[in-house]
Formats: C-alpha cells, structure tokens, sequence
C-alpha cells in the first residue's frame, strides 16, 4: 500500500488549485498603480560599432518618458561572471565588462544598446521602433564559428582580447603525461569527433521584471522571473548598481519554468530598476519570445574531439577530450563553471577509468550568451562518453550491454575517487542496468524489430549509463575551484503560537513543486498534518539568505537545511517539555507529534509547546527564550551523484530519415524519493527535453550571426505528438551518504542520459539495417541529416 | 478607438478599446483576467487558448473586436459554480499533469475542447490535437494521461504503467 502522507507519498500538489483555475501569480500579472512600460532597442547586427544614437525624436513622441543608452550605465558596474577560471598556463581567464546597455560595441543580434520608457506599452515599443531608426551602427564582421574565431585573430569581440579566447583550460594538467602514455600503449583507440548542438531553454515564461523606487524610503523591488532571487540581489547591489543590500527587495514569484536560463542576472533587471528610480514610477518589462530567443543564455554548444584509450575486449584504459566551448559575446553567471567543473569533473562517468584527461576552450563570438541549461555541462559529458563507448563497441564488435557491466564501478568500490576529482560516496550501477534490461523488455527486442522490419522501418536500441553531480555545493571546494560565491542553502521552520508552521526556504521553485514536498517532509519530521505547513519562498524580505534552484539542488542541500532547523526546532521542544512535565530533558522522546517522558504516558502535543512558547506562562524563561523558530544554514559535504540506465528504442524510416521514438525506459537511483509522482514528472520533462535535444532542436546563426530559429516556427520545441508514453523507474536505491535524506536530486537526469540514448540508437538501427558506413550522426538527428548518412 | 460588447465567463463586458488590441491583451488587461498567458506572440505555444463561441481559440492573434457579440470562456471561467475544479481540472491535478503552469491553462482549454468534440480520443488522437500546444516542463507523458483519465478511460494501463 502507498504511503498516503508524508514522505514518500504522491501527495497532490497544492500549487496546482491555482495555476489550474487561472489564478497564478507570474511577474507579467501584476498591475502596479503608476506603471510605465520599457521597451529595449536591441541589435539587429551581429556585431556593430555604436556611432551615434539620435534620442531627439523619440524622445518627443507620445507618452515617452524617459530613454537610456550605454552611454548612462557606463560608469556602474558589469554583470560579473561567478567562476573565476584559470588557463593551463595559470593565468586568470578573460573577462570583459558586460554592461548593462551596450556602449561603444554591440556584440550578438538582441544585444540592448537603448530603452525607452513610456506611458503605455504600444508608445515605448513606436518610440524604441524611431530610436532604432535614428542610431547609427557601423557593422563589423560577425565572429560566429568558434573555429575561425580562434583562428583569426584580426576580428575581436572584445577589442581586448586578441584570440577571442576566454580561457584554454586543462583538468587536469599535472595528469596528462600520464594520459597521453596510456594512449600511446594502449592495444585500441575509438576516436569520435562530435558536436553538442545548441539549444534555447524556451521555459514557456518570457523573462519578465518590474522595478519599483519608493522615494520615501529610499527602498528598491525588483520583482522577476528568477530561479535565485538572492543571488540576483547580491548582484544587482554588490556589482551592478551599488543599490544597498538591505535597501532592495527582489521577488520571484510564481516562475513559468527556468531550466537555468532563469539563474542568471539580465540587463533588464538593472534597466528596470534605474529607470524606475529616475521616473518614481514602476517600470515594467516583458520579453516577446523573439527576445527570449535572443537574449536568454542558450545552452550546450560544444565541439569535441573525444579519444577513448581501450583493451581489445572492451575495458577502457584512458579519455581525452578537447574542447571548444562557445560562452557567446558576454560571460553569463554561471558560464565559465558550466564547461569546465560541471563538465570535466564528470568525463570518467560512471566508469572505473584509470586516466581521463579534459581540455576546453572557451571562445567569445558574436552570439547570445551560453550558460547552464538543465543539466549544465553534464549532458555535454555523457554524451561524449556514451557516443565513444557505443563507438567503440562497434569497432571491436562488442555487445554494449557487456562492455558497460565490464567497466562500471561496482558496489564495492565506494566511496571512489575518479581522476577528475570527484568522490562519488555511493551507488550501485548493475542494480540500474539490470532493471533497465528487465523493463525494456531488452529479451523481447528481435521481435519486435521484425515487426518494425515488416512495416519497412530499421528498429533500433540505444543504452546510455550515466551519472552526474548534483546538489551544488561544498562552498570550500568551489571556492578553490574558482566559484565567487557559497553554494549552500538556507531554511527557517516558524511554528506559530497555534501549532502550525511557516517554513521559509532559499530553494526556489518554478514548476518542481516544492510547496507540496517541503511541507510532506516536515510535517512527517514534526508528525503533523501537511496541511498545517506553508512553504515560503522567492522573496528575499520574508526568506534566509538562500541560493536558489538549479543542479538539482533544492531538496539535497535546502532540504538539509530545513531538517536540521526542524532537529533545533525538535530540541527546544524537548526543553520545553521537559519543563512542563517536570522531567528531564534526556528522558523526552519526540515521536508521531508527541514530547512524552519516556516510559510514562506523560506526554504534550506538539501544539501545546508550541503554545507554551508564545504564552510562556509554564516555561522556563530563565535558562530558555521564548518562541519557536530556528534557522539553520547548510553547506553541502560532497556533491550527491544520481545515476541510471536509459534505453531508447527507435524506428527508423530508411525511406525519409525520419526517426520515431518507439520506446523509452529509464531505471534510475535518486537516493531516497520523497514523493514518486513529482520525481518521475522531472524524469519525464527531462527524458522530453533529452529527445528534443537529439531528434529536433537546433540554434542556427548564419555566418552573419543572424539567429535563423528565432521563433517556434523555426526553432523545433518537442511537441506531444514527437514523444511517446515512457517508462520510468526508482526503485533501486542507494542513500546518498551525507545528507539526513538521503536524496541525490531528480530534475536533470533526463536531460542528461537521454541524447546518447537515443542517437546510439539510430546508429544500432542503422547499423541493424546493414548501414554499417555510419559511425555518428550529429543531433538533432534530423531526417536530412538521417536520410545524408544512410546514403552518404 | 471602437467600442466591444461580449460575454466573458458568462458576464457581459463593454469596453472602449484601440481597434488593434488583441483578445488576450484585452482579457489579461482590460479585464484583470490574467489566468491567460501569452507565451509566443506567433500563435505556436497555445498559452493563451480560450474558447470563443465554444471553440478554441489563440487569443494572442485575434482582436479583441473580433469577437464582438460572441461568448468568450477562459480558464478563470472553467471551474465547477462552487469553485471546484471542473473534471478536465481535477484530472490535470490528479495526475500530475502539470509543472510550472504556465502553458497549464492553454492546455487545459484545448483539452477541454477536444473532449467536446471527442469525448474518448485516442492517445495519438490527443497528442495530434494538443500539438499547437507547447509545454517545456512534463514531457507531455502526464498531460496525455490527464486527458485519458478526463475522458473517463484508464489512463494508467494505456500508459503501460
């Protein structure tokens, strides 16, 4: 029987009431009295020198109350990267100003270089639309293939830097002499060069922001679609406009999905909030999905060359990789960590490798900023690996199901230090592989494959066995590794004088449904009804000093936190008790929401000493304060390592190229799950967005930089007709060892396993189909591109 | 400026508006109904589907003054008298049909449509029908399973569960 509350129950999610009847509450939502409208006038060259912006005009049309360029925010502060990373040489990386408002150069098609801010919206977008008209941009030739742009050092992005190079960084250098031996000895090398395609986020959400100045006070807001909104506080005043810390408020209120691209600090936040001050009047903002395309950071764009150092019978020996990964024209937060340590830190996978070398090039072009997109460095890397080995099993002619039970850690061998620095504390990858090949039914696959041969369709499997880092991070690791800020997370459990609980929490949520499952899990640690708690986040005057959601981080570290403030809320309980049952405090035992001495029935509810605390009549005022709150603050020991076995089953139509997903299992280990139903939603939009990914997404800039997939008419978003029904699994479960739940983190690993899975098993069709000429085919693996490689 | 008489969720609304104000514009800010989202602007993400005259409908590229004397019905609309989730709802809630909600209340009226015009569909029957409608954060897997399950069908076998 199910568990029905608590954790581990499939409790209904309580957000739902509201976003199903219309009543949600996103940042394009709010009417604010006095509200005036920005407009940005945005690039439309890849790159361009500013010459002259010509405001006179615009400036007098109707309702238009104020303009600003570059040229007023060039004297504030740049949007900073958050991982400083040095080069192999030791040098720092490079690291242009990213201003608020383009000044002298705009650098990617969307680049903002002017706003105007005006009465109604249809008078900012007529005014910026003249603005636009009267600014004189002389062109320059776009920097857009990274290959040329480190090639031809004549043509710069930033006039700074002469290679367009933000950094050549190693993982790890002093390791590589030992790398390159290995290959050199090695009896077979699989050598597979490959593109990891870029992708838009498109969380459905445009970007949205209003500010607002409170000249009174002399107080900010700034409410907006963030997945962090301290970290966006901690920018905007400590980097960007030197608003006070304690003088801004950011809010993030419901958010339409992030999926990374909602982490970062934009330009329209400070835009928004300057303005604001200027006029006294809110001043709101909304991206067009055209600007979402635009100016949201894309993700993934890596170009790889990836060598794979193995025995005949298929142990692998050695990787090595190399790297060009495009950071677009401006460092985006989180940009310089996404292709170094959350992509090299995880090039052995799940696999006991003896030596595993890693080099990345970051390169500046004249595109859109690149960061984290769900999965952030980590898909790049399991594609890389699964791609090579399913590469190298064909060319010894192994079975790939046995080449990867040969080479994954077993149970036994942890906690296990890879060559790329990580410690993986447990897991137990045959119990996933295993389960996969019994639910994909792997037995049955012959036939089914006659079936599709029947219907003239190549069937083919993929298998992809992947792990990944979640739960960002221990704060001293990072800071070594470059990070400029902490990674730990922040809870504050309030039960209030009547017995039920606020809990305020520094995770975000926009579409996880943390609201539902925080509350699960302290009204389970404090034996109460769900009911009785309220889960508060996104608003950094009611809630600690949190770092947000992304790296599937909430429940591993911000989880933490809310149990251990839980434990502290459990102890004064205790204290309490002990006091109003005249016993002593070793001899209370807290259980199902009772403080009882233990061996008595004597016992307090917990609603009377929550009661007792905030009408301290029988309290022990002189050795304890009153009230019942506690916050604690967590900062991660190690990082949690969720892994699985996917398998993807495709029909293939030799005819057209056109692949259709036929089936797609996952057997995953999460650690512990706290509520089944919300863990395999994440695995299903994450396995979704793996299969856009390999079968349809692209982002294609001309060579003049112009973006070609602007728009879902372009831009191919999986649809419910490209994906079929999936079969998901957690049943098999190893802790993770360093948090008091157990949990690992559920929100990218289908991101992260499924484009392997599924172009592997293209590659399988084909090769079934006697198509044995193709070794790769680069994602999304199109019908043009299938049909080229089966008549290549 | 032209002047738009229409019923909205079973209330008569007047209002004097620029002939180029779209029906979601005028629903989101004329009328305080911002359960409407408005995703893409090009009528691909299906955010802002409401039923004009019982069919669905993108708002976000129709005029407000096209639909005139017509009967309007959006998400805000959608909920039993007693403000309980009607059963297209209750099933998106039931079977977790839902993430960030955004697209929620676009997909929620288009899957309300559907079932009117057929009310046990298929799941390739679904799936083609929500096509014009996007979601970034379910993969689609629970949204087709609310369907079924609103249709009265077995949701969980036909998802091989």
């Amino acid at each position: 029987m199910p568990k029905d509350y608590g954790i581990g129950a499939s409790t209904k999610r309580r957000e739902d009431v509201r976003f199903l009847s219309g009543r949600g509450n996103y940042t394009d939502d709010l009417t604010l009295h006095g509200q005036t409208f920005a407009v940005f006038v945005r690039s439309n060259v890849a790159h361009g020198r500013i010459k002259a912006i010509n405001t006179a005009t615009a400036a007098k049309m109707p309702g238009v109350l104020a303009i600003f360029t570059g040229e007023d925010f060039k004297d504030v502060g740049g949007n900073p990267a958050g991982w400083l990373i040095n080069s192999r040489d030791g040098t720092p990386m490079r690291e242009p100003k990213r201003p608020v408002l383009a000044h002298g150069k705009v650098r990617h098609v969307g680049d903002a270089y002017a706003a105007v801010i005006a009465e109604t919206y249809n008078q900012a977008k007529d005014a910026a639309q003249q603005l636009a008209d009267d600014s004189d941009i002389e062109e320059l030739p776009a920097i857009i293939d990274m290959k040329k742009a480190v090639a031809d050092a004549s043509n710069r992005v930033h006039d700074e830097i002469p290679d367009n190079l933000c950094f050549d960084w190693g993982w790890i250098e002093d390791n590589r002499a030992a790398v390159d031996e290995a290959f050199k000895t090695a009896p077979h090398v699989t050598t597979l060069e490959l593109v990891n395609n870029r992708l838009v986020p498109n969380a459905m959400e445009p970007r949205s922001s209003i500010g607002e100045y409170f000249p009174g006070t002399g107080d900010y807001k700034l409410t907006t679609t963030s997945q962090n909104p301290h970290l966006t506080r901690l920018l905007v005043s400590a980097f960007v406009l030197g608003i006070p810390e304690n003088k801004l408020t950011v809010v993030a209120p419901d958010v339409g999905g992030g999926f990374g691209s909602k982490i970062y600090h934009y330009g329209e936040e400070a835009l928004v909030l300057a303005a604001s001050r200027k006029l006294g009047r809110p001043v709101r903002w909304t991206a067009e999905r055209s600007e979402s395309f635009l100016t949201d950071a894309h993700g993934r764009d890596h170009v790889t060359k990836i060598e794979m150092a193995s025995t005949k019978d298929g142990e692998i020996l050695a990787i090595r990789t190399e790297t060009l990964a495009n950071v677009g024209a401006y460092l985006s937060n989180f940009s310089t960590a996404t292709p170094t340590f959350l992509h090299g830190t995880l090039m052995a996978g799940p696999y006991k490798v003896p030596h595993v070398y890693v080099n990345v090039k970051t390169v500046f072009t004249n595109t859109a900023p690149v960061d984290a997109y769900r999965g952030a460095g980590r898909p790049e890397a399991t594609f890389s690996i699964e791609r090579v080995v399913d590469k190298m099993c064909r060319e010894l002619g192994l079975d790939p199901f046995e080449v990867r039970r040969k080479n994954l850690l077993t149970p036994d061998q942890f906690p296990y230090t890879t060559p790329v620095g990580l410690v993986y504390d447990t897991g137990n990858y045959q119990a996933t592989l295993d389960k996969l090949i019994e639910l994909a039914d792997v037995a049955g696959f012959d036939k089914r494959a006659a079936a599709s041969k029947a219907k003239g369709k190549l069937r083919g499997m993929g298998l992809s066995t992947w792990i990944e880092a979640c739960g960002i991070a221990p704060s001293n690791l990072v800071g070594v590794l470059g990070s400029r800020v902490g990674l730990y997370d922040a809870a504050t459990v309030r039960v209030n004088a009547t017995g039920n609980i606020s809990v305020m929490v520094g995770a975000h949520s926009h579409g996880q449904g943390h609201e539902t499952v925080f509350a699960q899990i302290v009204a389970e640690q404090l034996g109460i009804p769900e009911a009785s708690v309220e889960i508060v986040h996104g608003d950094t005057s009611k809630i600690p000093f949190g770092m947000g959601s992304y790296g599937s981080r909430s429940l591993a570290v911000c989880g933490t936190a809310m149990t251990k403030a839980v434990d502290k809320i459990i102890a004064k309980g205790k204290k309490i008790a002990a006091h109003m049952l005249e016993a002593s405090e070793d001899d209370i035992v807290f259980n199902d929401g009772k403080f009882s001495v233990t061996g008595t029935d004597k016992a307090k509810t917990f609603g009377e000493i929550a009661f007792s605390a905030y009408v301290p009549h029988n309290y022990p005022l002189e050795t304890l304060e009153p009230g019942l709150e506690e916050t604690a603050f967590y900062d991660p020991a190690n990082f949690t390592y969720p892994a699985g076995a996917y398998l993807c089953e495709v029909e293939v139509d030799p005819e057209t190229g056109k692949v259709d997903i036929a089936a797609f299992t996952c057997a995953d280990d999460f650690g512990h799950v706290m509520n089944p139903m919300i863990v395999e939603g994440q695995v299903h939009g994450g396995v979704g967005q793996g299969i856009g990914q390999a079968l349809l997404e692209n982002t294609t800039y001309d060579e003049n930089g112009q973006l070609l997939t602007a728009s879902y008419m372009d831009y191919a978003m999986p649809r419910a007709d490209d994906v079929p029904f999936y079969t998901v699994d957690h049943s098999c479960v190893t802790p993770c060892t360093h948090n008091p739940l157990g949990v690992k983190g559920c929100g990218e690993a289908g991101a992260i396993g499924t484009p392997p899975a599924v172009v592997n098993a293209v590659i399988d069709a084909l090769h079934r189909g006697g198509m044995t000429h193709v070794a790769h085919i680069d994602m999304p693996v199109s019908p043009a591109r299938v049909w080229a490689a089966i008549n290549g | 400026m032209t002047n738009v008489t229409m019923t909205v969720n079973g209330k008569t609304v007047s209002a004097e508006i620029e002939g180029r104000t779209l029906l979601s514009a005028f629903l989101r800010e004329g009328l305080g109904l911002t359960g409407t989202h408005v995703g893409c602007d090009t009528s691909q993400c299906g955010a802002c589907v409401v039923h004009v005259d019982g069919k669905a409908v993108k708002s976000c590229t129709m005029f407000a003054a096209d639909a005139a004397g017509a009967s309007v019905k959006t998400i805000e609309g959608m909920t039993n008298p007693d403000g309980s989730l009607s059963v297209v709802q209750q099933a998106f809630q039931d079977h977790h049909g839902l993430q960030c909600g955004f697209c929620t209340p676009g997909m929620v009226m288009s899957s309300a449509a559907l079932l009117a015009e057929n009310p046990k569909p298929t799941e390739a029957e679904i799936r083609h029908y929500l096509e014009g409608n996007i979601c970034r954060c379910t993969g689609y897997h629970n949204i087709v399973k609310a369907v079924l399950a609103a249709s009265g069908q077995d949701a969980a076998a036909m998802a091989a569960e």
